[in-house]
């Protein structure tokens, strides 16, 4: 459950953001989070509902963006979605690829008030 | 709670460092990353600091601060979220960077044999090069106490609820560890192969093994760490005529994942296979210079 960890950096970024702002109150939190970024979703949303409350997200709205992977082919330079670090490029079949998307870990933006 | 001085920082969540021999001399850091020491002869401790029962800490208005704004803001952060950890790590890598230092960041899941490697390469290599050895678990300081056994300083992170290290515990523990220059130091992570592998401690290199009980399949099933690591070991060889692991399979499986991945198959039982351990280990050594 390292979500739980990754939900109380958001709650110290939220809180800092707040503090630097002299905002009362956060009205709302975008979260880009990709397909390989090793968060399971439930996990987050199990861990943001057993830390948030007494914060000062606990009455902000959580809209989290889903980026899906992408690999691009070490061997014939295409580009592809992938669901999977292990994913076979789909024009040669290489397993050679680096990913060029589905890593991130963001809070995008804050609405604070 | 803490058995030795009867805090409940563990109880919420909260990690506890202790070395080794100096076992009354420990740091609780809370969830939020507050902390609090204890001297030996010390009877009292004061909790003058922000110490939350429940690890969550929460937002206080600033005496000074300005009436809120009346509108909304739109904040563009973009800011990552393991930030902070990953400045902590730069931070750390700095440190054993200027004392010339390799850090190995050992991850595996529960009993592939972390413990049992090390305290056959604490033996082994005692006399030619300092070692120094970070240990993380949840509960007990078991490994430690076999860790010790070698000679080799050792300090004890016991992470409570927590699944994995972090860089501010290490940055913690090497303030009670005190490694030399020019030593190698061995952190072994909490057994988990999901959670450690989003957390940077500054080491110079992830070491993830994997042993011939567990499935071949291990690398596809938890690639995230098979992605970080720079090294895979594959322990218990010894055992390797009596279970059904593909060798050949779970390093296809792994490359697949990392193809910059390095291989080594060993037995810390027999010591099979150590020699070509320790080979890289002087290797990883020798590239620090450059
Ligand atoms: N046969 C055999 N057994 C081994 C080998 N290495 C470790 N073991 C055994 O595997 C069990 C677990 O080993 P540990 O070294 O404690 O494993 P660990 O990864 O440190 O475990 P945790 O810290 O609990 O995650 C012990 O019973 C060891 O004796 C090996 O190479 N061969
Ligand atoms: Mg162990
Ligand atoms: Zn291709």
């Amino acid at each position: 459950m390292h979500e739980l960890s990754i939900v109380l950096s958001i709650v110290e970024i939220a809180e800092e953001q707040a503090r630097q702002n002299a905002a009362r109150k956060v009205e709302s939190i975008e979260l880009e989070i990709g397909a390989l970024a090793g968060i399971e979703l439930d996990a987050l949303i199990f861990a943001w509902e057993a830390a948030v409350p007494g914060t000062i997200l606990e009455h902000a709205e959580r809209i989290i963006h889903h980026l899906p992977a992408k690999a691009r082919c070490m061997d014939c330079g295409s580009t592809y979605a992938a669901r999977q670090f292990f994913e076979a490029c789909p024009s040669c079949g290489q397993y050679l690829s680096e990913l060029v998307q589905g890593k991130e870990l963001r809070v995008k933006s804050l609405v604070v008030s | 709670m803490c058995s030795t001085c009867g805090c409940s920082s563990q109880a919420s969540g909260g990690v506890t460092i202790t070395k080794i021999g100096e076992e009354e001399n420990h740091v609780h850091l809370s969830a939020g990353g507050h902390e609090h020491h204890h001297e030996a002869g010390n009877g009292h401790h004061h909790h003058h600091h922000h110490h939350e029962a429940d690890g969550n800490h929460h937002h206080h208005a600033h005496p000074d601060a300005q009436e809120p704004a009346p509108v909304k803001t739109v904040l563009e952060l973009e800011r990552d979220i393991m930030q902070k950890n990953d400045l902590l790590a730069e931070r750390n890598r700095g440190y054993f960077e200027a004392k010339n230092m390799l850090a190995l960041n050992l991850v595996s899941s529960p009993g592939s044999g972390k413990t049992s490697l090390l305290e056959r390469t604490l033996v082994d290599l005692q006399a030619e090069v300092n070692c120094f050895v970070i240990e993380g678990d949840q509960q007990t300081s078991n490994d430690a106490r076999r860790i010790a056994k070698t000679n080799a300083p050792v300090v004890q992170i016991n992470t409570g609820k927590g699944c994995h290290l972090d860089a501010a515990m290490i940055h913690k523990a090497l303030k009670q560890l005190a490694p030399t220059d020019d030593s190698l130091l061995f952190i072994e992570n909490v057994g988990n192969l999901v959670c450690p592998a989003l957390f940077d401690l500054g080491e110079g290199a992830r070491v993830v093994i994997i042993s011939v009980t567990e499935g071949d399949d291990k690398p596809l099933k938890y690639p995230d760490m098979f992605h970080t690591a720079d090294l895979c070991i594959i322990n218990k060889m010894d055992l390797l005529p009596y279970v059904d692991f593909d060798v050949a399979k779970a390093r296809e499986y792994a490359l697949r994942v990392n193809h910059h991945l390095a291989f080594i198959e060993l037995s810390a039982t027999t010591g099979q296979g150590m020699e070509q351990w320790y080979d890289w280990l002087r290797e990883q050594r020798l590239a620090l210079r450059n």
